[in-house]
C-alpha cells in the first residue's frame, strides 16, 4: 500500500516536472525567418545521442537527403537537400532549431520534413497521427550535434 | 608527386560510379528491338521538358536483366499467366481462350490504359479482366495485386511492349486526368511529401542508396528484385504512400484510377515495357 503510494507520487511528480520544462508543438514561438530562440525543454542537448538520431533511419533519417563528412563511414549520403558540412557556420542554434522544427517556415515549399509538428497534416498514417516525427528532447538532441558541423 | 600518386584513385572511383548508375544516356535494346527509354515531354507537362523510363535510373546490372527474356524473372509469371489463359474456371466452363483466341490479341490495350468506356467511367485493366471473370465466365474476381490477376497484367502488357504509350486526356477523360494531377501535387502524410515532391522536383538525386526516378509507369507490372514479384501499378502507388507514412487509397478505388490515368499521362512518347525489372 505504501509502496503503491510512493510511486504514484513520484509518477506525478516526474510528468507534471517534464510537463512543465516541454514546449509542445502548438506552443512553439517562431522567428520572423522561422527562427526558434528557446530551447525545447529542459535538457541540454545531448551530441553524441544526436548524431544517432541524424543517421537512424526511422528518427531524423537526415542521411538520406543530406552528405555529411562527418559521417564518412556510412554509405550512401543524400542529394535532396544541401550539404551539412558547415551548416553550422551558416546559421545560428535558434535558426537550425526553426529547421528542424519545421523548416516550411523559412524555406516555403520545401520537401523538408517537419520534425517537431503534430498536426495540419493530410491522411497520416493511423499510426502516426496526432505525433511528430521526433519528441522534443530528440530535437535537441539532433541540434546540439547538428551544431557541431562546423 | 601527392598529386600525381591520387589521381589514378580518382580515376579509379570515377569509374565505379559510371558502373553503379549508368545513366541518362543508356540504350534499352531486347532482343534487337530499341526501347524510347527517354523523349521529349508531352505537351501537358509544365515543370519537365524531357521524360526518362525508371530503367534509366537502375544499375547496370538491374538494367541488364531486363535486356534478356530469359534474364528478366518476369517471364516465370508470364508463362504462368499463358497457363491460365488456358484454364476454364467458374460457372459457365470457360477460359480465357473461349473467347480471346490468344493473348496476341490484345497488341495495343497496354499503350492506351486507362480509358474511359462508353459508360463514362475511368477503366483499368484490371476491372476489364475481372469483368469478364465475373460476367462471362461466372468466376470470381481476382485480387488486385495478387499472383495471378498481376501475372495476367504481365502477359497483357508484353503484347504492347515496344509501342509508345499514349493515353487519351481530353474529352470525357479530362475531369479524371484533372483529379489525378491534384492527387499527384497533393502532400500527404507525416513527412508530408506529394508525388511531384520526388519525382518531378527530385528525379536523378539519390535518396541514401535509392537512385530517384521521374516515377514513370510504363514498364509496369515490374518485376522489383525488393520483394521478388510483378509489382501492380496501383501496388507501388500504395507503397510509395506508405513511405511517406500517409494512409493509402484502396487498390482499384476511384484515387488511384485517376492518379494511374494523369501517372501514364506523364509517360506518353515512352515505350511501354512491360514487364520491366526494377530494384
Amino acid at each position: 500500500m505504501r509502496v503503491t503510494t510512493i510511486i504514484l507520487a513520484a509518477a506525478v511528480a516526474f510528468s507534471s516536472a517534464s510537463f512543465a520544462e516541454t514546449t509542445a508543438p502548438g506552443d512553439i514561438k517562431f522567428g520572423e525567418n522561422g527562427e526558434i530562440e528557446l530551447a525545447l525543454t529542459g535538457t541540454a542537448g545531448d551530441v553524441a545521442t544526436g548524431r544517432k538520431l541524424f543517421m537512424n533511419r526511422k528518427k531524423g533519417n537526415c542521411l538520406a537527403c543530406h552528405v555529411n563528412t562527418d559521417m564518412a563511414e556510412q554509405t550512401f549520403h543524400g542529394e535532396v537537400g544541401p550539404e551539412l558540412d558547415g551548416v553550422a557556420d551558416r546559421w545560428n542554434t535558434a535558426e537550425l532549431r526553426g529547421i528542424l522544427v519545421n523548416s516550411k517556415k523559412m524555406f516555403e515549399g520545401t520537401i523538408m520534413p517537419a520534425f517537431y509538428r503534430d498536426s495540419g497534416y493530410n491522411r497520416v498514417l493511423k499510426k502516426f497521427d496526432g505525433k511528430t516525427i521526433l519528441s522534443a528532447q530528440e530535437v535537441e538532441d539532433l541540434l546540439a550535434y547538428v551544431a557541431t558541423l562546423k | 608527386m601527392k598529386i600525381t600518386s591520387l589521381l589514378p584513385l580518382a580515376l579509379c572511383i570515377t569509374a565505379l560510379a559510371s558502373v553503379v548508375t549508368a545513366g541518362e544516356d543508356s540504350t534499352l535494346s531486347i532482343e534487337g528491338e530499341v526501347f524510347l527509354t527517354k523523349t521529349a515531354a508531352p505537351a501537358h507537362l509544365e515543370n519537365v521538358d524531357e521524360i526518362f523510363s525508371g530503367w534509366t535510373y537502375r544499375r547496370d546490372e538491374t538494367q541488364a536483366l531486363q535486356m534478356d527474356d530469359f534474364d528478366n524473372p518476369s517471364f516465370v509469371f508470364i508463362d504462368q499467366a499463358l497457363d491460365q489463359f488456358e484454364m476454364v474456371d467458374g460457372s459457365a466452363g470457360k477460359a480465357c481462350s473461349s473467347c480471346h483466341e490468344s493473348a496476341e490479341g490484345f497488341s495495343g490495350l497496354r499503350a492506351s490504359m486507362p480509358r474511359v468506356n462508353s459508360a463514362g467511367e475511368l477503366e483499368t485493366i484490371p476491372e476489364l479482366i475481372n469483368n469478364c471473370r465475373t460476367e462471362r465466365m461466372g468466376a470470381e474476381k481476382w485480387k488486385w495485386s495478387g499472383g495471378q490477376m498481376s501475372a495476367m497484367l504481365g502477359l497483357i502488357g508484353l503484347q504492347s511492349r515496344g509501342m509508345p504509350l499514349n493515353v487519351a486526356i481530353d474529352g470525357p477523360a479530362a475531369s479524371f486526368w484533372e483529379k489525378g494531377k491534384a492527387l499527384y501535387y497533393q502532400r500527404v502524410g507525416q513527412l508530408d511529401m506529394a508525388c511531384s515532391s520526388c519525382h518531378e522536383d527530385n528525379y536523378g538525386n539519390m535518396i541514401r542508396a535509392d537512385h530517384l526516378s521521374q516515377g514513370q509507369i510504363n514498364g509496369f507490372p515490374t518485376y522489383r528484385l525488393k520483394n521478388a514479384k510483378l509489382n501492380t501499378i496501383h501496388g507501388r502507388f500504395k507503397g510509395c504512400m506508405k513511405n511517406i507514412r500517409a494512409t493509402p487509397f484502396k487498390e482499384g478505388s476511384e484515387e488511384f484510377k485517376a492518379l494511374e490515368l494523369y501517372v501514364a499521362s506523364r509517360a506518353n512518347g515512352l515505350s511501354v515495357e512491360t514487364p520491366s525489372v526494377r530494384n
